[in-house]
Protein backbone atom coordinates (compact mmCIF):
# COMPACT_ATOMS: atom_id res chain seq x y z
CA UNK A 1 0.00 0.00 0.00
CA UNK A 2 0.98 3.51 -0.88
CA UNK A 3 0.83 5.48 2.16
CA UNK A 4 -0.11 9.23 2.63
CA UNK A 5 1.90 11.71 3.64
CA UNK A 6 1.31 15.35 5.13
CA UNK A 7 -1.04 17.69 3.68
CA UNK A 8 0.19 20.48 2.04
CA UNK A 9 -1.68 23.23 0.41
CA UNK A 10 -1.30 23.71 -3.50
CA UNK A 11 -2.48 25.23 -6.80
CA UNK A 12 -3.85 23.11 -9.66
CA UNK A 13 -1.61 24.08 -12.23
CA UNK A 14 1.77 23.07 -10.31
CA UNK A 15 -0.44 20.25 -8.75
CA UNK A 16 -0.19 18.73 -12.57
CA UNK A 17 3.30 19.04 -12.48
CA UNK A 18 4.23 17.79 -9.91
CA UNK A 19 2.05 14.62 -10.65
CA UNK A 20 3.47 13.93 -13.89
CA UNK A 21 7.27 14.22 -12.48
CA UNK A 22 5.68 11.56 -10.13
CA UNK A 23 3.99 9.35 -12.50
CA UNK A 24 7.60 9.58 -14.59
CA UNK A 25 7.22 12.36 -16.71
CA UNK A 26 10.86 13.96 -17.70
CA UNK A 27 10.20 15.60 -20.57
CA UNK A 28 8.02 18.62 -20.97
CA UNK A 29 7.58 21.32 -24.24
CA UNK A 30 5.46 23.89 -24.18
CA UNK A 31 4.19 27.31 -24.67
CA UNK A 32 2.70 29.99 -21.92
CA UNK A 33 -0.98 31.01 -22.27
CA UNK A 34 -3.15 31.37 -19.17
CA UNK A 35 -4.32 30.21 -17.26
CA UNK A 36 -1.88 27.40 -17.06
CA UNK A 37 1.20 28.72 -17.34
CA UNK A 38 1.92 28.45 -13.51
CA UNK A 39 2.96 24.50 -15.21
CA UNK A 40 5.37 25.19 -17.08
CA UNK A 41 7.19 27.63 -14.47
CA UNK A 42 7.02 24.76 -12.26
CA UNK A 43 8.33 22.12 -14.64
CA UNK A 44 11.33 24.76 -15.75
CA UNK A 45 12.27 24.08 -12.03
CA UNK A 46 11.49 20.73 -11.40
CA UNK A 47 12.39 18.86 -14.73
CA UNK A 48 15.83 19.87 -13.90
CA UNK A 49 16.16 18.27 -10.61
CA UNK A 50 15.25 15.07 -11.69
CA UNK A 51 17.43 15.00 -14.52
CA UNK A 52 14.11 15.49 -16.98
CA UNK A 53 14.42 18.40 -19.63
CA UNK A 54 12.12 21.28 -19.79
CA UNK A 55 12.48 23.21 -22.81
CA UNK A 56 9.49 26.40 -24.13
CA UNK A 57 9.41 26.02 -27.94
CA UNK A 58 8.77 28.81 -30.30
CA UNK A 59 4.72 27.74 -30.90
CA UNK A 60 2.65 25.04 -29.81
CA UNK A 61 3.18 23.87 -33.09
CA UNK A 62 6.62 22.97 -32.56
CA UNK A 63 5.73 21.98 -29.02
CA UNK A 64 3.53 19.06 -29.72
CA UNK A 65 6.28 17.84 -32.56
CA UNK A 66 8.65 17.42 -30.07
CA UNK A 67 6.39 15.33 -27.83
CA UNK A 68 5.63 13.45 -31.16
CA UNK A 69 9.52 12.84 -31.24
CA UNK A 70 10.21 12.18 -27.83
CA UNK A 71 6.92 9.72 -27.53
CA UNK A 72 8.56 8.12 -30.88
CA UNK A 73 11.83 7.41 -28.06
CA UNK A 74 9.82 5.82 -25.56
CA UNK A 75 9.58 8.60 -22.89
CA UNK A 76 6.73 9.78 -20.61
CA UNK A 77 6.79 13.24 -22.08
CA UNK A 78 3.43 15.69 -21.57
CA UNK A 79 3.28 19.45 -23.21
CA UNK A 80 0.02 21.53 -22.05
CA UNK A 81 -1.67 24.96 -23.56
CA UNK A 82 -5.42 26.45 -23.17
CA UNK A 83 -7.70 26.69 -26.00
CA UNK A 84 -5.48 28.90 -28.31
CA UNK A 85 -2.81 26.81 -28.59
CA UNK A 86 -4.43 23.09 -27.99
CA UNK A 87 -6.05 23.97 -31.24
CA UNK A 88 -2.76 24.50 -32.75
CA UNK A 89 -1.71 21.37 -31.32
CA UNK A 90 -4.37 19.58 -33.08
CA UNK A 91 -2.16 18.88 -36.58
CA UNK A 92 0.03 16.66 -34.08
CA UNK A 93 -2.18 15.38 -31.64
CA UNK A 94 -3.74 13.68 -35.03
CA UNK A 95 -0.37 12.25 -35.72
CA UNK A 96 0.36 10.81 -33.05
CA UNK A 97 -2.74 8.71 -32.49
CA UNK A 98 -1.75 7.96 -35.83
CA UNK A 99 1.72 6.58 -34.87
CA UNK A 100 -0.15 5.18 -31.80
CA UNK A 101 2.55 6.73 -29.33
CA UNK A 102 2.24 7.41 -25.98
CA UNK A 103 2.05 11.27 -24.11
CA UNK A 104 -0.11 13.44 -21.98
CA UNK A 105 -1.90 16.55 -23.33
CA UNK A 106 -3.43 19.05 -20.87
CA UNK A 107 -5.81 21.76 -22.22
CA UNK A 108 -6.60 23.95 -19.14
CA UNK A 109 -9.99 25.59 -20.43
CA UNK A 110 -10.89 29.33 -21.33
CA UNK A 111 -13.33 31.10 -22.88
CA UNK A 112 -13.19 31.00 -26.76
CA UNK A 113 -13.73 31.09 -29.77
CA UNK A 114 -11.07 33.21 -30.75
CA UNK A 115 -8.44 34.38 -28.49
CA UNK A 116 -12.11 34.33 -26.60
CA UNK A 117 -10.56 35.61 -22.84
CA UNK A 118 -8.50 33.90 -20.29
CA UNK A 119 -11.74 33.10 -18.29
CA UNK A 120 -12.39 29.54 -16.90
CA UNK A 121 -14.42 27.78 -19.35
CA UNK A 122 -15.21 24.28 -20.50
CA UNK A 123 -15.56 25.30 -24.09
CA UNK A 124 -13.35 22.67 -25.82
CA UNK A 125 -15.06 20.09 -24.45
CA UNK A 126 -16.39 18.87 -27.81
CA UNK A 127 -12.98 19.28 -29.69
CA UNK A 128 -12.02 17.06 -26.93
CA UNK A 129 -13.65 13.96 -27.35
CA UNK A 130 -14.21 14.00 -30.68
CA UNK A 131 -10.71 13.73 -31.38
CA UNK A 132 -9.42 17.17 -31.93
CA UNK A 133 -7.88 17.41 -35.49
CA UNK A 134 -8.25 15.60 -38.66
CA UNK A 135 -8.71 12.05 -39.43
CA UNK A 136 -10.99 8.91 -37.77
CA UNK A 137 -9.44 8.66 -34.24
CA UNK A 138 -10.09 9.50 -30.65
CA UNK A 139 -8.04 10.87 -27.96
CA UNK A 140 -8.66 9.94 -24.09
CA UNK A 141 -9.83 12.15 -22.26
CA UNK A 142 -9.86 12.12 -17.92
CA UNK A 143 -11.70 15.51 -16.50
CA UNK A 144 -10.50 15.95 -12.75
CA UNK A 145 -12.62 17.88 -10.49
CA UNK A 146 -10.20 18.68 -7.51
CA UNK A 147 -6.18 19.17 -7.08
CA UNK A 148 -6.52 16.35 -5.26
CA UNK A 149 -7.57 14.67 -8.32
CA UNK A 150 -5.53 16.19 -10.82
CA UNK A 151 -2.86 14.30 -8.52
CA UNK A 152 -3.82 11.13 -8.36
CA UNK A 153 -4.90 10.76 -12.28
CA UNK A 154 -1.63 12.00 -13.50
CA UNK A 155 -0.69 8.43 -13.11
CA UNK A 156 -3.36 7.30 -14.47
CA UNK A 157 -3.06 9.66 -17.47
CA UNK A 158 0.30 8.36 -18.17
CA UNK A 159 -0.28 4.73 -17.27
CA UNK A 160 -3.48 4.76 -20.02
CA UNK A 161 -1.28 6.18 -22.50
CA UNK A 162 1.29 3.46 -22.47
CA UNK A 163 -1.06 0.85 -22.08
CA UNK A 164 -3.22 1.90 -25.02
CA UNK A 165 -0.46 3.67 -27.18
CA UNK A 166 -2.60 6.62 -27.34
CA UNK A 167 -2.75 10.24 -26.49
CA UNK A 168 -4.28 11.33 -23.41
CA UNK A 169 -5.64 14.86 -23.03
CA UNK A 170 -6.41 16.06 -19.25
CA UNK A 171 -9.44 18.16 -19.31
CA UNK A 172 -9.74 21.13 -16.87
CA UNK A 173 -10.80 24.46 -16.10
CA UNK A 174 -9.42 27.07 -15.63
CA UNK A 175 -10.52 27.43 -12.03
CA UNK A 176 -8.88 23.91 -11.24
CA UNK A 177 -5.89 25.22 -12.51
CA UNK A 178 -5.89 28.75 -10.54
CA UNK A 179 -6.94 27.54 -7.24
CA UNK A 180 -5.28 26.12 -4.03
CA UNK A 181 -6.57 22.81 -2.02
CA UNK A 182 -4.96 20.99 0.18
CA UNK A 183 -3.62 17.82 -1.32
CA UNK A 184 -1.90 14.61 -0.05
CA UNK A 185 0.80 12.94 -2.03
CA UNK A 186 1.52 9.27 -2.19
CA UNK A 187 4.77 8.08 -0.69
CA UNK A 188 7.15 7.81 -3.80
CA UNK A 189 7.67 4.69 -5.07
CA UNK A 190 10.21 2.66 -7.18
CA UNK A 191 7.86 2.66 -10.65
CA UNK A 192 8.39 0.44 -13.13
CA UNK A 193 7.79 2.19 -16.33
CA UNK A 194 6.67 -0.24 -19.27
CA UNK A 195 9.23 -1.51 -21.64
CA UNK A 196 9.22 0.23 -25.40
CA UNK A 197 11.23 -2.38 -27.55
CA UNK A 198 9.14 -0.36 -30.41
CA UNK A 199 10.80 3.13 -29.69
CA UNK A 200 12.89 4.27 -32.08
CA UNK A 201 15.73 5.37 -29.98
CA UNK A 202 19.01 3.86 -32.13
CA UNK A 203 18.98 0.25 -33.53
CA UNK A 204 20.27 -1.46 -30.20
CA UNK A 205 21.43 -4.78 -31.28
CA UNK A 206 17.61 -5.29 -33.21
CA UNK A 207 17.47 -6.88 -36.67
CA UNK A 208 15.76 -4.30 -37.82
CA UNK A 209 15.51 -0.35 -37.40
CA UNK A 210 11.87 1.08 -35.36
CA UNK A 211 10.57 2.96 -37.60
CA UNK A 212 7.49 5.35 -36.44
CA UNK A 213 5.05 6.90 -38.96
CA UNK A 214 1.67 7.92 -39.50
CA UNK A 215 1.81 7.45 -43.29
CA UNK A 216 -0.12 4.39 -44.73
CA UNK A 217 -0.48 5.14 -48.45
CA UNK A 218 -2.34 1.82 -49.81
CA UNK A 219 -5.57 2.39 -49.01
CA UNK A 220 -5.76 -1.37 -48.29
CA UNK A 221 -2.94 -0.97 -45.45
CA UNK A 222 -4.81 2.63 -44.07
CA UNK A 223 -8.15 0.86 -43.56
CA UNK A 224 -6.60 -1.70 -42.19
CA UNK A 225 -4.73 0.40 -39.74
CA UNK A 226 -8.22 2.38 -39.31
CA UNK A 227 -9.67 -0.75 -38.50
CA UNK A 228 -6.93 -1.48 -35.76
CA UNK A 229 -7.82 1.64 -34.23
CA UNK A 230 -11.57 0.81 -33.74
CA UNK A 231 -10.89 -2.00 -32.18
CA UNK A 232 -8.74 -0.79 -29.52
CA UNK A 233 -11.13 1.74 -28.99
CA UNK A 234 -13.99 -0.57 -28.46
CA UNK A 235 -11.77 -1.61 -26.18
CA UNK A 236 -11.04 1.59 -23.94
CA UNK A 237 -14.80 2.40 -24.51
CA UNK A 238 -15.47 -0.81 -22.78
CA UNK A 239 -12.77 -0.99 -19.57
CA UNK A 240 -11.91 2.18 -19.44
CA UNK A 241 -15.45 4.28 -18.55
CA UNK A 242 -15.25 6.11 -15.08
CA UNK A 243 -17.51 8.46 -13.54
CA UNK A 244 -18.58 9.19 -9.96
CA UNK A 245 -21.99 8.81 -9.13
CA UNK A 246 -23.96 10.70 -6.30
CA UNK A 247 -27.22 10.86 -4.67
CA UNK A 248 -28.39 8.89 -7.94
CA UNK A 249 -29.56 5.30 -7.31
CA UNK A 250 -33.33 6.77 -6.17
CA UNK A 251 -32.77 10.14 -8.52
CA UNK A 252 -35.65 11.27 -10.17
CA UNK A 253 -34.02 14.03 -11.80
CA UNK A 254 -30.28 13.04 -12.71
CA UNK A 255 -27.64 15.92 -12.92
CA UNK A 256 -25.09 15.37 -15.34
CA UNK A 257 -21.47 17.52 -15.13
CA UNK A 258 -17.72 17.53 -15.06
CA UNK A 259 -15.07 19.47 -13.39
CA UNK A 260 -15.78 22.48 -11.91
CA UNK A 261 -19.80 22.73 -12.85
CA UNK A 262 -19.85 19.11 -11.05
CA UNK A 263 -18.43 20.35 -7.65
CA UNK A 264 -21.07 23.26 -7.84
CA UNK A 265 -23.81 20.22 -9.02
CA UNK A 266 -23.42 18.71 -5.62
CA UNK A 267 -24.09 21.74 -3.53
CA UNK A 268 -27.11 21.46 -5.97
CA UNK A 269 -27.94 18.05 -5.06
CA UNK A 270 -27.56 18.31 -1.08
CA UNK A 271 -30.02 21.52 -1.60
CA UNK A 272 -32.25 19.57 -3.03
CA UNK A 273 -31.92 16.06 -0.73
CA UNK A 274 -32.40 18.61 2.27
CA UNK A 275 -36.17 19.95 0.18
CA UNK A 276 -36.77 16.35 -0.18
CA UNK A 277 -36.10 16.50 -3.99
CA UNK A 278 -34.93 13.14 -5.21
CA UNK A 279 -31.61 14.53 -7.36
CA UNK A 280 -28.38 12.62 -8.27
CA UNK A 281 -25.66 13.46 -10.02
CA UNK A 282 -23.35 11.43 -12.83
CA UNK A 283 -20.09 13.09 -13.17
CA UNK A 284 -18.27 11.27 -16.03
CA UNK A 285 -14.74 11.50 -14.58
CA UNK A 286 -13.45 9.88 -18.08
CA UNK A 287 -15.18 12.38 -20.52
CA UNK A 288 -14.22 9.71 -23.88
CA UNK A 289 -14.69 7.38 -23.52
CA UNK A 290 -17.93 8.77 -22.20
CA UNK A 291 -19.98 6.84 -19.40
CA UNK A 292 -22.54 4.98 -20.96
CA UNK A 293 -22.70 2.67 -18.46
CA UNK A 294 -23.53 5.16 -15.57
CA UNK A 295 -26.23 6.18 -17.75
CA UNK A 296 -27.89 2.60 -18.19
CA UNK A 297 -27.45 1.94 -14.44
CA UNK A 298 -29.50 5.30 -13.16
CA UNK A 299 -32.23 4.60 -16.78
CA UNK A 300 -35.07 2.81 -14.45
CA UNK A 301 -35.65 5.63 -11.84
CA UNK A 302 -34.27 8.89 -13.66
CA UNK A 303 -37.29 10.59 -15.11
CA UNK A 304 -35.04 13.32 -16.78
CA UNK A 305 -31.74 14.31 -16.84
CA UNK A 306 -30.01 18.17 -16.84
CA UNK A 307 -26.72 18.88 -18.06
CA UNK A 308 -24.88 21.53 -17.09
CA UNK A 309 -22.09 22.91 -18.66
CA UNK A 310 -19.42 26.31 -18.58
CA UNK A 311 -20.66 26.31 -22.28
CA UNK A 312 -23.18 26.71 -24.49
CA UNK A 313 -23.90 22.29 -24.32
CA UNK A 314 -21.65 20.46 -25.59
CA UNK A 315 -21.66 17.78 -23.59
CA UNK A 316 -25.21 17.40 -23.45
CA UNK A 317 -24.71 15.93 -26.80
CA UNK A 318 -23.21 12.92 -25.48
CA UNK A 319 -25.67 12.59 -22.48
CA UNK A 320 -28.48 12.53 -25.41
CA UNK A 321 -26.62 9.54 -27.06
CA UNK A 322 -26.37 8.24 -23.87
CA UNK A 323 -29.86 8.24 -23.11
CA UNK A 324 -30.65 7.77 -26.49
CA UNK A 325 -34.23 8.87 -26.28
CA UNK A 326 -35.54 6.90 -23.50
CA UNK A 327 -35.72 10.37 -21.67
CA UNK A 328 -35.93 13.44 -21.62
CA UNK A 329 -32.47 15.59 -21.52
CA UNK A 330 -32.22 19.11 -21.11
CA UNK A 331 -29.26 21.68 -20.59
CA UNK A 332 -28.31 24.88 -18.92
CA UNK A 333 -25.22 26.28 -19.02
CA UNK A 334 -22.81 29.70 -18.61
CA UNK A 335 -20.26 30.22 -21.07
CA UNK A 336 -17.79 33.35 -21.63
CA UNK A 337 -16.09 32.75 -18.31
CA UNK A 338 -19.15 32.97 -15.92
CA UNK A 339 -19.86 30.10 -13.98
CA UNK A 340 -23.11 27.97 -13.39
CA UNK A 341 -24.89 29.42 -10.07
CA UNK A 342 -26.20 26.99 -7.54
CA UNK A 343 -29.20 28.91 -6.54
CA UNK A 344 -29.82 29.03 -10.25
CA UNK A 345 -29.41 25.41 -11.42
CA UNK A 346 -32.06 24.56 -8.37
CA UNK A 347 -34.47 27.13 -9.48
CA UNK A 348 -34.10 25.20 -12.74
CA UNK A 349 -34.09 21.81 -11.21
CA UNK A 350 -37.53 22.65 -8.97
CA UNK A 351 -39.45 23.50 -12.74
CA UNK A 352 -38.83 20.71 -14.31
CA UNK A 353 -39.49 18.52 -11.09
CA UNK A 354 -42.72 20.16 -11.16
CA UNK A 355 -43.26 19.60 -14.65
CA UNK A 356 -42.81 23.00 -16.01
CA UNK A 357 -40.36 22.48 -18.50
CA UNK A 358 -42.79 21.56 -21.38
CA UNK B 1 -19.27 26.77 9.91
CA UNK B 2 -18.53 27.95 6.02
CA UNK B 3 -16.88 31.54 5.45
CA UNK B 4 -16.69 32.64 1.76
CA UNK B 5 -14.08 35.55 2.16
CA UNK B 6 -13.02 37.91 0.24
CA UNK B 7 -9.65 40.12 0.36
CA UNK B 8 -9.36 42.76 -2.39
CA UNK B 9 -7.20 45.89 -2.65
CA UNK B 10 -4.41 46.81 -4.96
CA UNK B 11 -1.63 44.80 -5.80
CA UNK B 12 1.54 44.61 -3.72
CA UNK B 13 -0.64 44.97 -0.53
CA UNK B 14 -0.35 41.31 0.28
CA UNK B 15 -3.81 40.54 -0.42
CA UNK B 16 -3.06 37.02 -2.22
CA UNK B 17 -0.47 36.12 0.38
CA UNK B 18 -3.06 36.90 3.08
CA UNK B 19 -5.78 34.16 1.53
CA UNK B 20 -2.90 32.07 1.48
CA UNK B 21 -2.02 32.37 5.11
CA UNK B 22 -5.53 31.78 5.97
CA UNK B 23 -6.02 29.06 3.92
CA UNK B 24 -3.07 27.37 4.74
CA UNK B 25 -4.92 27.77 8.70
CA UNK B 26 -7.55 26.41 8.30
CA UNK B 27 -6.07 23.28 6.09
CA UNK B 28 -3.92 22.84 9.50
CA UNK B 29 -7.54 22.48 11.50
CA UNK B 30 -8.24 20.10 9.06
CA UNK B 31 -11.32 21.97 7.06
CA UNK B 32 -12.07 21.91 3.74
CA UNK B 33 -10.15 25.24 2.09
CA UNK B 34 -10.09 26.63 -0.99
CA UNK B 35 -8.18 29.45 -2.47
CA UNK B 36 -8.47 31.04 -5.48
CA UNK B 37 -7.49 34.45 -6.74
CA UNK B 38 -8.75 37.33 -9.31
CA UNK B 39 -6.56 36.23 -12.78
CA UNK B 40 -7.94 38.92 -15.06
CA UNK B 41 -5.88 40.95 -17.53
CA UNK B 42 -4.49 42.72 -14.09
CA UNK B 43 -1.75 45.12 -14.65
CA UNK B 44 0.87 46.55 -11.79
CA UNK B 45 -1.05 49.31 -9.59
CA UNK B 46 -4.42 47.65 -10.53
CA UNK B 47 -6.82 45.69 -8.48
CA UNK B 48 -6.17 42.07 -7.04
CA UNK B 49 -7.97 39.69 -5.48
CA UNK B 50 -8.70 36.07 -4.18
CA UNK B 51 -11.24 34.35 -2.72
CA UNK B 52 -10.63 31.97 0.06
CA UNK B 53 -13.48 29.72 1.56
CA UNK B 54 -13.55 27.91 4.59
CA UNK B 55 -15.96 25.61 5.18
CA UNK B 56 -16.91 22.03 6.67
CA UNK B 57 -18.48 20.45 4.23
CA UNK B 58 -16.60 20.12 0.88
CA UNK B 59 -16.74 23.17 -1.48
CA UNK B 60 -18.88 23.57 -4.77
CA UNK B 61 -17.36 26.48 -6.04
CA UNK B 62 -14.12 28.12 -5.04
CA UNK B 63 -15.28 31.18 -6.47
CA UNK B 64 -16.66 33.96 -3.84
CA UNK B 65 -19.61 35.17 -5.05
CA UNK B 66 -21.52 36.52 -2.05
CA UNK B 67 -18.74 36.86 0.61
CA UNK B 68 -19.82 36.54 4.15
CA UNK B 69 -16.62 38.43 5.00
CA UNK B 70 -14.94 41.26 2.55
CA UNK B 71 -11.47 42.86 3.22
CA UNK B 72 -11.69 45.87 1.92
CA UNK B 73 -7.61 47.57 1.37
CA UNK B 74 -8.60 50.11 -0.53
CA UNK B 75 -11.34 52.14 -1.92
CA UNK B 76 -12.30 50.64 -5.11
CA UNK B 77 -12.61 47.19 -3.72
CA UNK B 78 -15.05 48.49 -1.06
CA UNK B 79 -16.74 50.16 -4.02
CA UNK B 80 -16.55 47.29 -6.05
CA UNK B 81 -17.76 44.52 -3.52
CA UNK B 82 -20.06 46.36 -0.63
CA UNK B 83 -22.59 45.12 -2.38
CA UNK B 84 -21.96 41.73 -2.91
CA UNK B 85 -21.68 41.01 0.81
CA UNK B 86 -24.50 38.46 1.98
CA UNK B 87 -27.05 40.34 5.08
CA UNK B 88 -25.60 39.97 8.24
CA UNK B 89 -21.57 39.67 6.53
CA UNK B 90 -18.56 41.99 7.61
CA UNK B 91 -16.90 44.66 6.10
CA UNK B 92 -12.82 45.08 7.34
CA UNK B 93 -11.86 48.35 5.76
CA UNK B 94 -8.45 49.93 5.90
CA UNK B 95 -9.27 53.61 6.74
CA UNK B 96 -5.71 54.40 5.80
CA UNK B 97 -6.49 53.83 2.25
CA UNK B 98 -10.37 53.74 2.34
CA UNK B 99 -12.13 57.70 2.80
CA UNK B 100 -15.33 56.69 2.59
CA UNK B 101 -18.05 54.88 4.80
CA UNK B 102 -19.98 51.69 4.31
CA UNK B 103 -23.26 52.72 2.73
CA UNK B 104 -25.23 49.52 4.00
CA UNK B 105 -26.51 49.12 7.59
CA UNK B 106 -27.19 44.95 6.71
CA UNK B 107 -23.65 44.74 7.45
CA UNK B 108 -20.89 44.70 10.74
CA UNK B 109 -18.23 47.20 9.53
CA UNK B 110 -14.92 47.65 11.23
CA UNK B 111 -12.37 50.41 10.65
CA UNK B 112 -8.79 49.45 10.84
CA UNK B 113 -6.21 52.35 10.08
CA UNK B 114 -4.08 49.37 9.42
CA UNK B 115 -1.23 51.21 7.56
CA UNK B 116 -0.43 53.90 10.35
CA UNK B 117 -0.42 51.20 12.87
CA UNK B 118 1.61 48.97 10.76
CA UNK B 119 4.27 51.45 10.55
CA UNK B 120 4.21 52.23 14.33
CA UNK B 121 4.53 48.52 14.98
CA UNK B 122 7.76 48.80 12.57
CA UNK B 123 7.13 47.32 9.14
CA UNK B 124 4.74 49.15 7.06
CA UNK B 125 4.09 45.39 5.06
CA UNK B 126 2.29 43.66 8.18
CA UNK B 127 -0.96 45.93 7.64
CA UNK B 128 -2.89 43.11 5.79
CA UNK B 129 -2.13 40.93 8.82
CA UNK B 130 -3.03 43.44 11.28
CA UNK B 131 -6.71 43.36 9.18
CA UNK B 132 -6.64 39.55 9.29
CA UNK B 133 -6.38 39.47 13.17
CA UNK B 134 -9.33 41.21 13.42
CA UNK B 135 -11.10 38.75 10.90
CA UNK B 136 -10.15 35.81 13.15
CA UNK B 137 -11.06 37.29 16.19
CA UNK B 138 -14.58 37.94 14.55
CA UNK B 139 -15.57 35.41 13.40
CA UNK B 140 -13.37 32.77 14.74
CA UNK B 141 -13.10 31.09 11.10
CA UNK B 142 -9.49 29.62 12.61
CA UNK B 143 -7.58 29.70 16.10
CA UNK B 144 -5.11 32.48 15.75
CA UNK B 145 -2.41 29.49 16.89
CA UNK B 146 -3.30 28.03 13.19
CA UNK B 147 -2.52 30.98 11.72
CA UNK B 148 1.01 31.65 13.28
CA UNK B 149 2.01 27.90 12.38
CA UNK B 150 0.83 28.57 9.23
CA UNK B 151 3.01 32.07 9.15
CA UNK B 152 5.80 29.36 9.62
CA UNK B 153 4.61 26.98 6.59
CA UNK B 154 3.87 30.15 4.13
CA UNK B 155 6.98 32.29 4.37
CA UNK B 156 10.04 31.01 3.49
CA UNK B 157 12.73 30.06 6.14
CA UNK B 158 14.82 33.18 5.05
CA UNK B 159 11.91 35.70 6.24
CA UNK B 160 11.03 33.48 9.27
CA UNK B 161 12.79 36.59 11.14
CA UNK B 162 9.30 38.27 10.30
CA UNK B 163 6.85 35.76 12.44
CA UNK B 164 7.06 37.68 15.56
CA UNK B 165 6.27 41.13 14.26
CA UNK B 166 3.42 39.69 12.20
CA UNK B 167 2.19 37.74 15.18
CA UNK B 168 2.58 41.57 16.65
CA UNK B 169 0.17 42.40 13.87
CA UNK B 170 -2.62 39.52 14.56
CA UNK B 171 -2.70 40.42 18.24
CA UNK B 172 -2.70 44.07 17.14
CA UNK B 173 -6.32 43.72 14.96
CA UNK B 174 -7.37 41.01 17.42
CA UNK B 175 -7.21 43.20 20.44
CA UNK B 176 -9.05 46.05 18.00
CA UNK B 177 -11.92 43.79 17.38
CA UNK B 178 -12.19 43.11 20.94
CA UNK B 179 -12.77 46.87 21.50
CA UNK B 180 -15.07 47.02 18.46
CA UNK B 181 -17.20 44.21 19.95
CA UNK B 182 -17.30 46.45 23.08
CA UNK B 183 -18.65 49.67 21.46
CA UNK B 184 -21.08 47.99 19.68
CA UNK B 185 -22.20 46.12 22.85
CA UNK B 186 -22.71 49.35 24.77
Amino acid sequence: MRKKLSKVLMKGNEAIGEGAVRAGCRYFFGYPITPQSELPHYLAKRLPEENGVYLQSESETSAINMVYGAAGAGSRVMTSSSGPGISLMQEGISYIAGAELPCVIVNMMRGGPGLGNIAPAQSDYLQAVKGGGHGDYFVVCIAPASVQEIIDFMYDAFDIADKYFTPVMVLADGILGQMMEPVEFKENQEMELPEKPWAANGKRGRESKNIINSLYIVPEDLEEHNFKLKDKYSIIEEKEQRWEEYYTEDAELVLTAFGTSARVCKAVVDKARQEGLAVGLIRPIMVWPFPQKAFDKVIHSAKQFLTVEMNTGQMVEDVKLAVAGRRPVYFTGRPGGMLPIANDIFEEVKKLMSGGAE
Amino acid sequence: MFQGILIAGFGGQGVLSTGQLLAYAGMLEDKHVAWIPSYGPEMRGGTANCGVTISDIPISSPVVTEPTVLIAMNRPSLEKFEPKIVQDGIALINSSLVDTEVQRDDIKSVYINANELAEEIGNSKIANNIILGALVEMTGVVSGESVVESLKKVLPPKRHNLIDINREALEKGKKLAEEARVKTAM
